[in-house]
This record gives structure tokens, C-alpha cells and sequence, in this order.
């Protein structure tokens, strides 16, 4: 299985949160804290765009480059987890992240900050799986029930896809050839593109 | 002579060996290696008791039917 990944389809996002309000009822997430949400560009203007973000599940992470107490870790499926009981809530996660998915609750041990909080694609934490201490520190785990992320799977245009990097580029890159347009965007050749398979020639000796 | 050489030596010296102290900045993570506890497989629980292909069997037919193409096609 390749690495577990989102993908964000901002032609298809309406806007509706429903990925943000799936994520906070199936995690059940204190007031303040958004492990995912929406963000639309050039918002009120024709051709307004809206994209899903959350935690993008680095393959080189920033947020484990400098966590000094290094409390986070990779599962064998690429999924970014962090152990919560290490979490100092100094923010250096928060800093380095370049998609804002570091979250901290407004109160806690640690005062203002509290311990980090950030999506686990609903994989839990290193406690033990369907614990009930798993579910108070992180969440439903739905991957250990054979299940994909409540975000992805609730996203009803389907803007939002998750799961096998190997898969959802699959689908990604069928949706954009049918619908005849975004495969002309700088880079999409080496994120979606595959080398192209040269017709068999007729009479052709097979080597 | 020999002292404007050895001082533009020294000075020459980091920028030959800068590369020689780079280590990778990709972490790794090994099972129980972090500073953290260790985690458990996600197929390691009492619903697929250690079955892993079953898991990426669940985990495969939960990643398809994203694809709406294919269920329009297959209902």
C-alpha cells in the first residue's frame, strides 16, 4: 500500500464544511480547536474558489524536523501521529507547518496554549486502538476499522478524497480528463501524468 | 608567505568540508524508537485480528468507492 494522502479538489468544493463539522462530531473536538477547515480564495467574487485543509501528512514533515521533544511519528502508511503525553505545547509545530494544522485548546496544563492537537486522518494515537483514552486524546480511530477518514468519505461533491496516494491520484486524474480541463496547470505532469505507453506497432518483433 | 597561506587554507577550509557534516533530515520512524510509546498496526486489533491483507482489502474498497465514475457505472 502506498502512503495514505488527501487531495483537495478546489473545483469541486462548495463551500459547505461539511468536512469540518463530520471531523468535529466524529472526533468529538473541544470548542476552539479545528483540525480541519475551509478556506476560500477571492471569497464573494465570481470564480471564488474553496479548498479543504487540514494536516497534509507530510512525507518529510516539518513539524518532526523540529519538535524538540519529538513526539511525533509515521506509521508504516505515512500517516503523521504524535504521542500527547510528550507534547510540551511550546508551538514550534505550529511555526514550521505550512498548512496551519497544529491546533492548541485554549486551556489545559499548560496554561493558554494547552497540548498540540492536529488530525490523525483518524488513524487515533499510540494508545491502545478503540481505548477510551485514545478516543479523549485523539479520536475515533476509523483506519483501525478498516475505514477512511470522516471527512473524505462524508465530502458529498467528493471534492475531498482520501486514502491510497496511489489510488485517489487514480481517480483525481480520471475526474480531471473527463471533465477536459486542469491537466493543463504547470506540474501536473509530474504529480499526475504517467509515461505515456506507445501504441503497439504492427508486425513488431516482442522483445 | 607561508602565513597569508596556511590563514587562506584555514579560511578554504569550511566551505571543502561543509558538505561532509550534513545528515539526513528525513525522519524515520522505527517501531518503539521515537521518544514516545509505540503504536500498534492498524490490522492488529480484535475486528481483523492481525489480518493485514483483510484490512488492506476493507481499506482498498473503502478508497474505490470515492470514484464516482465507477459506481455510477457498477449501480
Amino acid at each position: 500500500m502506498a502512503r495514505m494522502k488527501f487531495l483537495a479538489d478546489a473545483e469541486r468544493c462548495i463551500e459547505c464544511n461539511g468536512c469540518v463539522t463530520a471531523c468535529k462530531q466524529e472526533h468529538e473536538i473541544p470548542w476552539g480547536v479545528n483540525r480541519r477547515r475551509v478556506v476560500t480564495l477571492n471569497d464573494g467574487m465570481p470564480g471564488e474558489k474553496s479548498i479543504s485543509v487540514a494536516c497534509m501528512h507530510c512525507s518529510d514533515a516539518p513539524c518532526m524536523a523540529v519538535c524538540p521533544v519529538d513526539v511525533f511519528y509515521k506509521t508504516s502508511e505515512g500517516i503523521v501521529l504524535h504521542d500527547k503525553d510528550l507534547c510540551i505545547g511550546c508551538g514550534y509545530c505550529f511555526y514550521a507547518c505550512p498548512f496551519g494544522a497544529p491546533q492548541f485548546p485554549q486551556d489545559g496544563a499548560f496554561g493558554l496554549r494547552g497540548k498540540m492537537d492536529k488530525c490523525t486522518f483518524c488513524a487515533g494515537g499510540p494508545e491502545p486502538d478503540f481505548s477510551a483514552a485514545e478516543f479523549r486524546k485523539y479520536g475515533r480511530n476509523r483506519i483501525a476499522e478498516g475505514k477512511l477518514p470522516a471527512c473524505a468519505e462524508q465530502c458529498a461533491t467528493k471534492a475531498l478524497l482520501g486514502g491510497d496516494g496511489d489510488v485517489i491520484a487514480d481517480i483525481y486524474r480520471r475526474r480531471v480528463t473527463t471533465r477536459g480541463k486542469g491537466s493543463e496547470v504547470w506540474g501536473w505532469g509530474t504529480a499526475y501524468g504517467r509515461p505515456e505507453q506507445k501504441p503497439a506497432q504492427p508486425g513488431a518483433k516482442k522483445s | 608567505m607561508r602565513t597569508i597561506l596556511a590563514i587562506a587554507v584555514a579560511a578554504a577550509l569550511p566551505f571543502f568540508t561543509a558538505g561532509c557534516g550534513e545528515k539526513p533530515t528525513v525522519t524515520v520512524y522505527k517501531q518503539g524508537q521515537y521518544q514516545g510509546k509505540p503504536d500498534q498496526q492498524p490490522w492488529d486489533n480484535e475486528q481483523f485480528k492481525g489480518d493485514k491483507v483483510a484490512w488492506e482489502k476493507a481499506v482498498k474498497a473503502r478508497n474505490l468507492g470515492q470514484n464516482e465514475y465507477e459506481r455510477v457505472i457498477a449501480h
